[in-house]
């Protein structure tokens, strides 16, 4: 079968910088992954290439068959790192947003979603806390019904308490069509709810390995090992 | 029922442990029908698959077993059960005499330590 993400010799140049160099990597169906790595280590640009907002240095990338394009926005659901709704709009208006974009987009089950987070449909969203934003968004992104979800930092801004609500509305939404891919620093909040993690330093893949063959082999948690790993 | 796990150890493998643990206690009654796997790694915060294996590893040594159409049941072998109940009683009482020998006490003198410990306290004796 092919993967639903495929990259490459996959590489980024930022004029002499190498954000991404010479990447492979192959992640199929089915699975929730974690793309760890310290600050500067490509995480953020692996993310964009795959959406189309960078074009590669050089090498490819491949979600499903194509290229990234239209074809490929239709299948993947992306959180990004920053928030770019207008100022005029309510939290209903970025539904409806969505809606009109998106085929795929469940607003019975957005609405259920920003129900059960308290957050009023009617509010600006300019007016809501930083945290507040983010669920806004992450409600958007995990109410489509998408091949490939990825989500640059979803959980950073917001309470424990969301936090455990976001695992767990990706656990409950898991399909075995679909795949997860979560960036993040926040390696011990997510870790019992990954398939897979992803390291990546300097631009490549350091390792990319299964949760429970890194603890059955290190006899320690993955964020143990990635603190051994990327010790300053 | 409660899910807490280690960082030393794989998650299927504690998974396995705390479902048997459920099993052996009756949360999960002999011949009852088990939640579905979405629901059981909603409640303990895990991935899907990870659950998914920890109950094939269940039904591999015959604590579960799936009915073609109606999903997945807790053995109706009470016996199979009552045989995981004594191996895991008996790694508690490993853990608790080598911790005793290595406070340099013999067995004997474990034992009469533990007696007067369940005569003193108002823990409950079944």
């Amino acid at each position: 079968m092919t993967p639903l993400l495929r990259c490459q010799n996959l590489s980024k140049q930022f004029g002499a910088f190498h954000a991404l160099y010479n990447l492979n990597l192959s992640i199929g169906r089915g699975r929730i992954i974690g793309l760890l790595g310290p600050n500067g280590s490509g995480k953020t640009t692996l993310i964009k290439l795959a959406n189309g907002l960078l074009a590669p240095s050089f090498g490819e990338i491949f979600v499903g068959e194509n290229k990234p394009g239209p074809e490929t926005k239709k299948i993947v659901s992306y959180l990004p790192d920053r928030t770019y709704f207008d100022q005029w709009m309510r939290v209903h208006d970025c539904l409806s947003l969505f809606r009109d974009f998106y085929e795929d987009f469940d607003t019975a089950k957005a609405n259920d979603m920003l129900f059960s987070l308290k957050i009023d449909p009617n509010a600006l969203f300019r007016s809501l806390s930083k945290g507040t934003k983010e669920k806004v968004q992450l409600v958007l992104v995990m109410s489509r019904k998408a091949q490939l979800y990825l989500l640059d930092e979803p959980i950073g801004g917001v309470d424990p308490a969301a936090r455990d609500y976001i695992l767990q509305t990706i656990i409950s939404n898991y399909n075995e069509e679909g795949t997860v891919i979560i960036s993040t620093h926040l390696i011990q909040d997510i870790e019992k709810v990954l398939d897979d993690v992803i390291f990546l330093m300097n631009g490549q893949v350091e390792r990319f390995a299964s949760v429970d063959a890194i603890r059955e082999y290190e006899k320690k948690s993955v964020d143990e090992v990635f603190r051994e790993v990327f010790r300053c | 029922m409660k899910w807490i796990f280690d960082n030393d150890r794989p998650i299927y493998v504690q998974l396995t442990y705390l479902i048997k643990l459920g099993i052996v206690s009756g949360a999960f009654p002999a011949g009852s029908a088990m939640p579905s796997v979405r629901t059981l790694a909603t409640e303990a915060g895990v991935n899907p698959n990870t659950m998914q294996k920890a109950l094939s590893d269940l039904e591999g040594i015959g604590l579960l077993h799936t009915q073609r159409t109606a999903g997945r049941y807790v053995t109706e072998d009470t016996g199979a059960i009552e045989q995981t109940k004594q191996t895991l009683a008996q790694k508690h009482i490993d853990v608790f005499f080598e911790g005793m020998n290595s406070l340099g006490m013999d067995g004997k003198t474990a034992i009469t330590l533990a007696e007067k410990s369940l005569n003193n306290s108002s823990r409950e004796v079944m």
